[in-house]
């Protein structure tokens, strides 16, 4: 008998709004509320918001907090100045590969926020405490599963959540992307999102999100579910946990090696070793599928220096092709051909580099 | 939706309509339903000899791609080229959107097949 599925608050306002859910990571969530094309056409063209609630926000708090990320984290936390600006970044196992994929906000140097995937959650919150215990680290490291979220993306998007919640307006206005806010209340509005596309990632209470979300789908925001996410996410070029990278993967092979920083020479971040003594690179760039049919997970791909393998693939709603991420031999650039195995035939498909849709519009490529 | 009562049904969720002297074959509601959004159809080949319950198709969602099968066995005579450029057409109007023409080698063997309310009672 398998455990129930976990539910965030805002799982009723799913189901009154017609979602059809799924299993992910243990979570019910909306997979669509009627058609997850037009959800996905919402946010590129005007708003729309995800519940994202069932990721987990971890404070990090205490006088060790600032030593304890710059050994935890792939990338230097040191970069983080201005309080509620924000990194992305990969947390690696000592093999190097990636544990999960992450966003740290600074406040101070005492006070940090970080957000992880809902999948990965308990694994992130054990792998952190055990490396606070093994190097004595005065840090608290506190999950906030009182803490609810939901990301509201488009070019529309800041408009609306200053019309729905005018109180935070003044302080989130002018921040710049991956930036954040902390709010009265426990409330953090962040400048980030996992679309391409403008807006805010809000993180509230949990007992006043389900007032948040009815108060933006009253001002026109359209709630879309996980299948619009994943089609936004791929055309943007934003990597997918457990999908493009898992921990038998290094940065370098999944495209993330911008994520690492190595200007300190004296940060042994976990992982470093390794990556630095054992790296096997491959080329992770996008394919354009040239005739009809889906890329998925997992096809074989042909190229003229050996075979690569998708990583992540779908059909496009902007652009109306199968477009998908790729782990290829090194020296396969943008611009090659390849040809994926889908359903038994070889089809052709144009390498190409990432991201596919930027601010709404296809980029231009090669 | 309601199920048309013009027509015969599968167990694979595709219905076969007579039309003059060939069918037209395509999938129910509860199966577009059940799909979601679809992005591709295709791989029918026109002039394949086919049996009953082999492939003749795909009909590919964001979600999965599935195949679709002869209801009986023929000759696939016709492919629905509007669906090449608008896959959705089968979300809208299922009962409409046909996927392929077959002849069937016997007419007779849709006699076989389930009626709407014996599909509705499986489903």
């Amino acid at each position: 008998m398998s455990a129930s599925l976990q539910r965030t608050p805002l799982y009723d306002e799913h189901i009154a709004a017609g979602a059809r859910t799924v299993d992910f990571g243990g979570w019910d969530m909306p997979v669509h509320y009627g058609s997850q094309i037009e959800e996905h056409h919402a946010v590129r063209q005007a708003s729309g918001m995800f519940d994202v609630s069932h990721m987990l926000n971890v404070d990090v708090k205490g006088a060790g907090a600032y030593d304890f990320l710059r050994k935890l984290i792939a990338n230097d936390v040191a970069k983080l100045t201005v309080p509620g600006k924000a990194l992305y970044s990969c947390m690696l196992n000592p093999q190097g590969g990636v544990v999960d994929d992450l966003i740290v906000y600074f406040f101070a140097r005492d006070t940090w926020r970080v957000v992880v995937n809902a999948g990965t959650a308990d694994k992130d919150v054990a792998w952190m405490r055990r490396i606070a215990a093994a190097g004595k680290f005065d840090v608290a490291i506190t999950p906030r599963r009182d803490l609810a979220m939901v990301a509201v993306q488009g070019p529309e998007a800041r408009a609306k959540v200053w019309a729905a919640r005018p109180a935070w307006k003044a302080a989130s206005e002018a921040l710049a992307p991956f930036s954040g806010a902390m709010l009265d209340g426990d409330v953090l509005v962040a400048r980030t999102g996992y679309t391409g596309e403008d807006g805010f990632e809000i993180v509230v209470p949990a007992t006043d999100v389900a007032a948040l979300w009815r108060d933006l789908v009253a001002q026109g925001v359209r709630p879309c579910g996980l299948g619009a996410r994943d089609t936004l996410r791929l055309e943007a070029g934003m990597n997918l946990y457990g999908q493009d990278m898992d921990e038998l993967i290094q940065p370098d092979q999944a495209g993330l090696t911008w994520t690492v920083s190595s200007k300190d020479a004296a940060r042994r971040f976990i992982g470093r070793d390794a990556i630095e003594q054992f790296s096997t690179p491959a080329a992770f760039l996008g394919l354009k599928l040239l005739e009809r049919g889906v890329m998925r997970s997992h096809m074989k791909v042909q190229t003229s220096l050996g075979e690569g393998e998708v990583t992540s693939g779908t059909m496009s709603p902007t652009m109306g092709v199968s477009v998908g991420f790729a782990r290829l031999p090194v020296g396969i650039k943008p611009g090659d051909t390849a040809l994926v195995e889908i359903r038994g035939k070889w089809i052709p498909a144009q390498v190409c580099k990432l991201p596919f849709v930027r601010n709404g519009k296809v980029v231009e490529h090669a | 939706m309601s199920l048309p009562t013009d027509r015969k049904y599968t167990s694979s969720h595709e219905w076969i309509k007579a039309e003059g002297d060939v069918f037209l074959v395509g999938i129910t509601d509860n199966a577009q339903d059940q799909l979601g959004d679809l992005v591709f159809v295709g791989e029918v080949d026109v002039g394949a000899q086919l049996n009953a319950g082999e492939p003749a198709g795909v009909v590919e969602s964001v979600k999965a791609a599935s195949d679709i099968y002869a209801p009986v066995a023929g000759e696939i005579v016709a492919f629905n080229e509007e669906l090449e450029s608008n896959p959705a057409l089968i979300n809208e109007k299922p009962y409409d959107a046909w996927i392929f023409k077959i002849k069937a080698k016997s007419a007779a063997d849709v006699n076989g097949l389930m009626d709407a309310a014996a599909y509705a009672a499986a489903n």
